[in-house]
C-alpha cells in the first residue's frame, strides 16, 4: 500500500494520528448506517413485491375484461366515450425520511362525481365494471409506486454507501496507519543517529 | 404539495384508467414513449407506464432513479407477458445487497410466506 507523500515530522505525525481517529469513527459510523438500511431494505422490497405480485394479477385482469367489453363497440365510439373524464385524481405527494434520505410519499384524494364518464347507452355494462375496478385498485397503485421509488433509491444508497465504506476500509485507513508507521521509524532513527553522534563527540572530548 | 398521475401506454390499457381520473398519453412505441414521458415528467408528479414500454427504456427510466418525483411505476397492460416490475426489483436487491433475497425458494412461494 502506497504511503502518504508527507515529511517524517512530529507535527504531520500528530496530524495524521488525528486524521486516522476520524477515519476509524467514520467507517464505524457509515458501517452501522450500512447495517440499518440493509434491514429497512429487506423489509421494503419484500412488501413491494408482495405488492406487486398482488396488484399485477389484478390489474391485468381487469385488463382483459375491459379488452373484451370494448370490443362490443366500434373503436372511435369507445375513444369517444372515454375521452372525457368525469373524475380527477389527485395525489397528495409529500416525502418522508428513511435513513436521512428523501423517498416519495403519496396518498390519494379522489375528487369528481366518481360517476362514469359515458351515458349508459354507449358501451356496454362490463366496462363499468373495469371502470370502477380500476378506481378501486388506485389507491393500491399508489402505494406500489412509493414503495418501489423507495426501494429503488434505497438501492442506489446502499451501493453509494458500501463504496465509501470501502474506500476507508481499504484505502484511507491503511495508507494512514502505513504512514504514521513510517513516521514513527524515521524520528526514533533520527533519535538514535543523534544520540550516537552524541555520544562520539562526548568520547573525543574525554580522550 | 398536490401532484397530479399520468399513464402512457398504448391506446387500450389507458382508456380504463383515463374513465378512472388518470390523465392518459398515448404512445405506440418505446421512442414516443421517451418523447412523452421527456414532456410530462415535471408536470406530473405519478407516471404509469405499460411494461412493453417500459423495458426497453429501462436505461433511460433510471434517470427518474435520482429524486423522489417523479416516480415511474410499469404495470402491466393487457397482453404484455410481464414480469418487468418483478425485474426491476430483483435487480434492486442484487445491487443493494449482492444476493437475490426472495427468489432462491421461488417465486410463488414467496409470496405465500408474505401474506402469511
Amino acid at each position: 500500500m502506497a504511503r502518504l507523500n508527507v515529511n517524517p515530522t512530529r507535527m504531520e505525525l500528530k496530524k495524521l494520528k488525528a486524521r486516522l481517529n476520524t477515519a476509524v469513527r467514520g467507517h464505524k459510523l457509515l458501517k452501522d448506517k450500512s447495517d440499518e438500511m440493509i434491514r429497512r431494505f429487506t423489509v421494503m422490497a419484500r412488501e413491494n413485491l408482495a405488492l406487486r405480485r398482488e396488484v399485477e394479477g389484478e390489474l391485468s385482469r381487469i385488463l382483459r375484461e375491459f379488452q373484451v367489453a370494448r370490443s362490443v363497440t366500434p373503436a372511435y365510439r369507445a375513444e369517444a366515450a372515454f375521452a372525457l373524464p368525469s373524475q380527477a385524481v389527485r395525489a397528495e405527494c409529500s416525502t418522508a425520511s428513511v435513513m436521512g434520505l428523501d423517498v416519495p410519499k403519496i396518498s390519494l384524494s379522489q375528487s369528481g362525481s366518481g360517476g362514469l364518464p359515458y351515458a349508459f347507452f354507449e358501451i356496454t355494462s362490463e366496462a363499468d365494471y373495469s371502470v370502477s375496478k380500476v378506481s378501486q385498485l388506485l389507491p393500491k397503485l399508489v402505494r406500489l409506486a412509493e414503495v418501489e421509488k423507495s426501494v429503488r433509491m434505497l438501492a442506489d444508497e446502499i451501493e453509494r454507501n458500501k463504496r465509501r465504506v470501502n474506500a476507508l476500509e481499504y484505502v484511507m485507513i491503511p495508507q494512514l496507519e502505513e504512514t504514521i508507521a513510517y513516521i514513527r521509524e524515521k524520528l526514533s532513527e533520527n533519535e538514535r543517529a543523534a544520540l550516537v553522534r552524541i555520544m562520539k563527540v562526548k568520547g573525543k572530548n574525554a580522550t | 404539495m398536490t401532484g397530479k398521475m399520468a399513464i402512457v401506454g398504448d391506446g387500450d390499457s389507458i382508456m380504463v384508467f383515463q374513465a378512472a381520473g388518470v390523465s392518459a398519453f398515448a404512445a405506440e412505441n418505446e421512442k414516443k414513449a421517451r418523447e412523452v414521458l421527456r414532456k410530462i415528467a415535471k408536470d406530473f408528479d405519478v407516471i404509469f407506464l405499460t411494461e412493453e414500454l417500459a423495458r426497453p427504456l429501462a436505461d433511460f427510466l433510471k434517470r427518474f432513479d435520482e429524486a423522489p418525483y417523479p416516480v415511474v411505476l410499469p404495470i402491466p397492460s393487457g397482453k404484455g407477458d410481464g414480469g418487468f416490475g418483478e425485474e426491476l426489483v430483483r435487480s434492486a436487491a442484487e445491487r443493494a445487497l449482492g444476493i437475490d433475497i426472495f427468489f432462491n425458494n421461488g417465486p410463488r412461494e414467496a409470496t405465500e410466506e408474505t401474506h402469511q
